[in-house]
């Protein structure tokens, strides 16, 4: 046997025991990993979940938004819907703001059926450590303000920093994270404003991708 | 091998042949996630960990390998190796996959395990190679750990903060020293600042330690 024929021979038997190895430490991780998963999206989605009554699970009403669509963020949005006895109880986006400091900031935003926000959260984020990263709720109190409000409270005007007219706190030495999250909670509000119905109507995406 | 040799293997990955201070090789993740110690020291045993088993399997095939085709199978074994601890890491370690993100996968091109490799494992026996494998891995996590604590105390002010994401618990903010801290540490530019004390403070003990000697 030649020297090419041997050492392609040697790659592809190596080839094949490490793809043995991958594969089988993927079967034995697999349920953990995808129970991992559910466990994080349901622990993440929870803050926002506070004091509503709902049945079912969250993850169970999921639906995607496709892009182009009116929500902040160019891509298709996923949205939770909640329901007791058979009634629309509240909506969850998880949207991105597009324009932070440092890149895109994903937030969840959960809005009763009449329009209130029960609560948002920071999902993913770039932030400076210090500045801007207090928007988490470990970090600073700061996105506990957006519980409670909605279109008309404040009004339109309303919707900005203090800063900058409107109603909301600043973050000290950070003015772009908050300006950029108080923008897209206010267009997802309006999103959800004018599309209610159907929102609710629509049959779960499920895991269709 | 004797047990002699396998301290001195380990003195050398600790020390003389620290593969961040002396070889300065894999120096992308080091700088990137070193912002606290758990996560230098997280990613530090996952590198410890592909180094030992690709230094033991590159040793182990190494007869069988020939020389034109030996980087792609230390490439194969490389990334098989890191791809299982990414699994594992993310099946038992959740929260740690969080924090160290896309650098799991990153361990492929730290060069330091290509590098040991190359020089060590394919020309030497299974014992010997595991020993420098476990010495330059120790070495590369004791540095991860130390920048990674240096930069946590100066940027937040705390000391061992998160553990919990490699230990289980509560998760906990750690020893508070300060409130907030220089947050320069923990910017990117600290972790450079922070390499260069830490290359500087060796060459300055060896030096003392040579010093010594010739008086």
């Amino acid at each position: 046997m030649n020297g090419v024929m041997k050492g392609g021979l040697t790659l592809a038997t190596i080839g094949a025991v490490c793809a043995a190895l991958v594969a089988t430490t993927y079967l034995l991780t697999r349920d953990r990993i995808a129970a991992n998963e559910q466990a994080w999206l349901e622990k993440s989605l929870e803050p926002v979940l506070a004091g509503l009554f709902f049945e079912g699970s969250v993850s169970e009403s999921m639906r995607v938004i496709r892009a182009p669509h009116d929500l902040p963020g160019p891509d298709d949005v996923i949205i939770y819907r909640l329901f007791a006895e058979e009634k629309p109880v509240a909506a969850l986006f998880a949207v991105t703001a597009r324009d932070g400091y440092a890149g895109s900031i994903r937030v969840l935003v959960g809005i009763e059926y009449d329009g209130t926000v029960t609560g948002i959260r920071i999902l993913e984020h770039r932030e400076t450590p210090g500045l801007g990263d207090r928007i988490v709720s470990s970090r600073s109190d700061w996105v506990f303000q957006f519980d409670g409000r909605s279109l008309g409270n404040p009004n339109a005007d309303g919707w900005a920093l203090k800063r900058d007219g409107g109603q909301f706190d600043q973050l000290t030495g950070a003015s772009v994270t908050p300006r950029a999250i108080i923008s897209a909670v206010k267009a997802t509000l309006i999103y959800f404003d004018a599309h209610r119905e159907e929102l609710f109507a629509a049959p779960a995406t499920g895991d269709e991708e | 091998m004797k047990s002699g040799r396998f301290i001195e293997r380990l003195q050398v990955g600790l020390w003389k042949g620290n593969p961040g201070l002396v070889q300065l090789l894999g120096l992308c993740p080091l700088l990137a996630v070193t912002s606290t110690f758990v996560n230098g020291l997280g990613l530090g045993i996952a590198t410890l960990f592909v180094l030992a088993c690709s230094n033991v399997l590159v040793s182990a095939t190494r007869r069988w390998i020939r020389h034109e085709i030996r980087i792609p199978i230390y490439v194969l074994i490389i990334a098989s190796l890191v791809t299982c601890i990414e699994l594992i890491i993310k099946a038992w370690f959740p929260s740690l996959d969080r924090s160290l993100g896309i650098f799991i996968p990153l361990i492929v091109t730290n060069c330091a395990i290509v590098a040991r490799a190359e020089i060590f494992a394919s020309r030497n026996t299974i014992s010997s190679s595991l020993a420098d494998g476990i010495g330059m891995g120790a070495g590369f996590t004791v540095l991860l750990m130390a920048i990674g604590f240096f930069r946590e105390l100066i940027g937040h002010g705390s000391i061992l903060s998160d553990l919990d994401m490699l230990f289980g618990g509560d998760p906990g903010p750690g020893l508070v020293i300060v409130d907030g801290g220089w947050l320069l540490a923990i910017l990117p530019p600290g972790a450079f600042f922070s390499l260069a004390l830490a290359v500087a403070a060796k060459n300055a003990l060896d030096r003392k330690k040579k010093m010594t000697k010739r008086a």
